[in-house]
């Protein structure tokens, strides 16, 4: 088995209009793909959004330079994540595929392989 | 060493590689370590056939040469064996083995690597081609294609792409990107985007015998006995496409000197194809090349059965290409006028507006309608656009008889 990485990404204006309908429809996606990887969905969360995020770069061993905002300004952002294991790329293809936010009509999903030090 | 040896090798090289390298991969579960056991089976085969003689059948010789290789090797390295091994999934017990073909197109084309690496490792792992000889058929240096295989196997083994034949709900969608492939592959021998070459026969072979491989592997695919039929169709008239260097159209080439066994092929194929299922774009496709190969010549050509097929493709496949092949069938069953108005819409279409065959159609209705001018310059925007050298001479013979 092998670990990936699922980064969750989308258009933020888009997600913060939604109805509590789509926000309803939304959720119980979410529990039809935790109930379908079951025990190969091992973590996973939503993420506030990107406004929020801190920044830290290096600066030249001038201390740390911290700046307001995600590490990559786009238009889409990362929006949650999960971590599964499956037996290839197809099974964690053929999982990630049950996301909701690839019926969203934007955004999409990003699988990264995890380095096994095993 | 007699030549007869060195066909053998060859011919070997063109029939096994891939059958051998599949059966290797799944001894070395690398795709490196399998290329390289087998390279170094066919030198084994040039140094010992001479001698030995050619084995009744070179494909089993060369594989147990290059799983034994594969054997040493593992056995070498056993203490440094790669963190990373292909996917490889032993078959079940009393399963006949498998081919192992079929696994290594599927994992050259997998809808994960692009377009530009499936091209790649395809030709480059079940085509046996260098990849010196990839690199110049795409035109980019040899470095370039050198890191992109590179790149792509390992993205094989570290994102775990197997090595195996998709389930039946997935086949369609991923026969039809081997097939896509397969087609880029042809498409880019046959009218060569570059170069002193028309035709780039090394890159037509490769496609259609990438196709009869998948033909027999997946025998009741429809899309693959339409994918090759259309190859089999336009490849037929190979041997009158250029004369010393000088493209002949259509309306100009002999014939009778089309090959006649692939074009029943092709016709046997597309039958088969269109008994099987709807058409798909291939098989429209092929129809078109079929109606072609079956006129007696230029004039005698069935225009309205032409358009019509274009009809078809253009609601299957809405492509601007298609639109303006359709134009210019309008213009051959109706008269230079009709096709100059049908080409009128495709004007503004951005993703036409680089493209040679427009501009070259336009250039053509304009000059049988004796509107010479217009005709030069068309003539001299499609000579701007166009990189093959034999189709440059021809845009510019035809320019040059304007002027008086």
């Amino acid at each position: 088995m092998a670990k990936y990485l699922i980064l969750i990404y989308g258009d933020e204006q888009r997600w913060d209009a939604e109805t509590p309908q789509e926000l309803r429809a939304k959720d119980e996606g979410h529990r039809a793909f935790a109930a379908t990887g079951g025990a190969r969905v091992l973590a996973g969360h939503e993420l506030e959004s990107s406004s929020t995020a801190t920044t830290l770069r290096g600066n030249d061993g001038e201390g740390l330079l911290t700046t307001d905002g995600p590490f990559l300004e786009a238009k889409e952002a990362l929006g949650g994540f999960y971590v599964i294991e499956a037996a290839d790329l197809d099974a964690a293809i053929s999982l990630a595929a049950l996301l909701p936010e690839l019926a969203s009509g934007h955004g999409g999903v990003e699988i990264r392989p995890i380095v096994d030090h095993g | 060493m007699s030549d007869a040896v060195t066909d053998a090798v060859t011919d070997a090289h063109r029939r096994e590689w891939a059958r051998v390298l599949a059966a290797t991969v799944r001894v070395t579960r690398d795709l490196d370590l399998a290329e390289e056991c087998v390279q170094e089976a066919y030198a084994q085969a040039l140094r010992t056939w001479p001698a030995d003689g050619v084995p009744a059948r070179p494909g089993a010789w060369l594989t147990t040469v290059a799983r034994n290789r594969a054997l040493d090797a593992l056995r070498r390295e056993s203490a440094l064996r790669r963190a990373l091994p292909l996917l490889v999934p032993v078959p079940e017990a009393g399963e006949p083995a498998p081919d192992g073909r079929l696994e290594l197109i599927f994992t050259c084309c997998h809808p994960a690597l692009s377009r530009e690496a499936q091209v790649a490792l395809t030709l480059r792992l079940v085509c046996g081609l260098t990849t010196a000889e990839v690199a110049r058929a795409f035109l980019v240096p040899e470095a370039t294609m050198a890191a992109r295989v590179t790149r792509a196997k390992r993205k094989i083994s570290a994102a775990r792409i197997p090595f195996r034949v998709p389930s039946p709900d997935e086949l369609p969608v991923r026969v039809g990107a081997v097939l896509e492939v397969v087609h880029l592959v042809f498409t880019t021998g046959h009218t060569a985007p570059v170069g002193e070459q028309l035709v780039r026969q090394d890159l037509v072979d490769a496609a259609i015998g990438l196709a009869r491989v998948l033909r027999l592997l997946v025998p009741g695919d429809a899309s693959v006995a339409a994918l090759l039929a259309l190859m089999l169709l336009i490849d037929a008239r190979r041997a009158t496409r250029d004369a010393g260097g000088r493209l002949l159209l259509l309306s100009e080439q002999d014939r009778t000197r089309w090959d006649a066994r692939q074009i029943r092929e092709g016709t046997d194929l597309l039958t088969f194809a269109l008994r099987r299922s709807p058409p798909t774009r291939y098989a429209v496709e092929a129809a078109i090349a079929a109606v072609h190969a079956e006129a007696p010549s230029w004039e005698a050509t069935d225009w309205q059965e032409i358009v019509a097929l274009y009809d078809v493709l253009l609601r299957l496949w809405p492509s601007p290409v298609v639109a303006l092949n359709r134009a210019v069938a309008v213009g051959l069953r109706d008269g230079p006028a009709a096709g100059l108005s049908a080409l009128a819409p495709l004007l503004d279409s951005p993703s036409l507006s680089t493209y040679a065959y427009l501009s070259a159609a336009r250039a053509d209705f304009l000059r049988r309608l004796g509107r010479l001018p217009e005709a030069a310059e068309a003539y001299a925007e499609a000579l701007a656009l166009t990189g093959n050298d034999v189709e440059r001479a021809f845009l510019a013979a035809r320019l040059a008889s304007l002027t008086p």
